[in-house]
């Protein structure tokens, strides 16, 4: 908690919203959320590394428990991507997805941690007045991992049917081939495009956000007399439990987006 | 909520965990797996071999026995029909010694009987020569009658 004289629910859920940041020029663009980032790559650091570790001294033999952890998680998700993409899925879609489910698992988790213990750990050990350690509740961390999904589709779309396949997918599809549905077409596609990466981002973003909202309200429940911090305890727990799966089913339902998205890029119509 | 600069910083380090994957975590374990299926695969066809070879064995160790059998036969049959021949023969060459026993025997019998008789005769002759003899002794002139007593010897031989 933030070490204010005088602590109202407002500021308590201002403080817990407030990103760090740091400006790198002129003008609101050329903000960056400190907290979001660093946060974000350590944890991509520490996912993506702890399986690199392992597999770096992966046997074909017996596996050892590690080994066969990630054995499995990567086969679910390879499986998933296989059932998905119809292509050589090992060059590029399949360790994109690995990566996706990887990062952004880790990333929602920092949801269940409990809000006020890592705000004041980050305010009194690091001395961070401002540190949202949820790089998902961000929106510029959904944003540019849906823009990047995004932009490889259309980057797969161009390789895979040439830019005159693509153009004539914009025009053609989904209605016909007459010049009097071109532009219907084209816009019906527009539409499409700008609605994949709004929905694919702010579904993560609003799923977590709500989450850590629900924290907040429940920690400012907690902080109303010793039966709130009972029931907020309580709901609080609960809360976090079915948190878990709310953040397993986020990363993972953003991960096969991203597969879907990039295998029909993939597929001429 | 305001969309800013970190949104690029983001889209970067993603960028570089996607070609981190890509390029360090994906291929070793890919191999990794695909070489353990690979061995299963193979142990797998081992054991599918390895039955086929044990088959094939059960299935020439059981000609082998059957052969073996029918050569044990032979041999018990060859050996019985060599055993009624020997005793066949011995049977034979008991019988042959036998007579060959028996009638060496008669010949001795014979001989004996022979002899026996000769003896007897003698004997008898030289009774009645002694008894005529000492009936004559007076009369007879051992000289004058020689001849006689000599054909008397001769006719009792």
């Amino acid at each position: 908690m933030a070490a204010d004289s005088e602590l109202t629910p407002t500021k308590y859920i201002d403080h817990h919203l407030t990103h760090m940041t740091v400006q790198v020029s002129e003008g609101a663009f050329w903000t960056l959320h400190i907290d979001t980032l660093v946060t974000s790559i350590l944890l991509g650091f520490l996912g993506i590394g702890f399986v690199w570790l392992v597999v770096r001294k992966a046997t074909p033999g017996v596996p050892s428990r590690r080994q066969a952890f990630v054995e499995l998680m990567i086969e679910f998700i390879d499986n998933e991507v296989k059932n998905t993409f119809h292509g050589n899925r090992h060059v590029f879609v399949a360790p994109t997805a690995l990566t996706i489910f990887v990062w952004v698992i880790l990333m929602n988790t920092m949801d269940i941690m409990p809000i006020d213990i890592t705000a004041w750990v980050t305010e009194n050990v690091f001395g961070l007045h401002y540190w949202k350690i949820v790089p998902t509740t961000d929106v510029n961390t959904t944003f540019a991992l849906a823009l990047s999904i995004w932009f490889l589709m259309i980057f797969f779309s161009v390789k895979v049917k040439g830019l005159g396949g693509w153009m004539h997918e914009l025009f053609c599809t989904p209605f016909g081939k007459n010049p009097l549905l071109w532009i219907l077409n084209l816009l019906f596609n527009f539409i499409e495009y700008v609605s994949k990466p709004l929905s694919h981002s702010l579904r993560l973003f609003g799923n977590i956000y709500a989450g850590e909202i629900i924290f907040l309200l429940l920690g400012m429940w907690a902080a109303t007399g010793v039966a709130g911090a009972f029931f907020g305890a309580i709901l609080g727990a609960g809360w976090a439990i079915f948190h878990i799966l709310i953040v397993t089913l986020q990363a993972f339902i953003f991960m096969m987006l991203a597969v879907v998205y990039i295998s029909m890029a993939h597929e001429s119509h | 909520m305001n969309i800013n600069f970190t949104l690029i910083s983001q889209a970067l380090a993603f960028s570089t965990f996607i070609w981190f994957t890509v390029k360090f975590v994906w291929p070793p374990l890919l191999k990794a797996i695909e070489e353990r299926q690979k061995t299963i695969a193979d142990g797998l066809a081992a054991g599918e071999r390895g039955k086929h070879e044990l088959e094939l064995a059960s299935q020439r160790s059981s000609e082998i026995l059957k052969e073996a059998k029918q050569q044990a036969a032979e041999i018990i049959q060859q050996a019985e029909k060599r055993a009624s021949e020997i005793v066949e023969e011995s049977k034979k060459t008991a019988k042959e010694e036998g007579g060959r026993i028996i009638s060496g025997a008669k010949a001795e019998i014979d001989h004996e009987i022979f002899s026996a008789k000769e003896a007897l005769r003698q004997h008898a002759a030289e009774l009645a020569i002694a008894g005529a003899s000492k009936i004559l002794r007076r009369e007879v002139d051992a000289k004058a009658h020689a001849d006689l007593l000599a054909t008397i010897e001769e006719d009792l031989k």
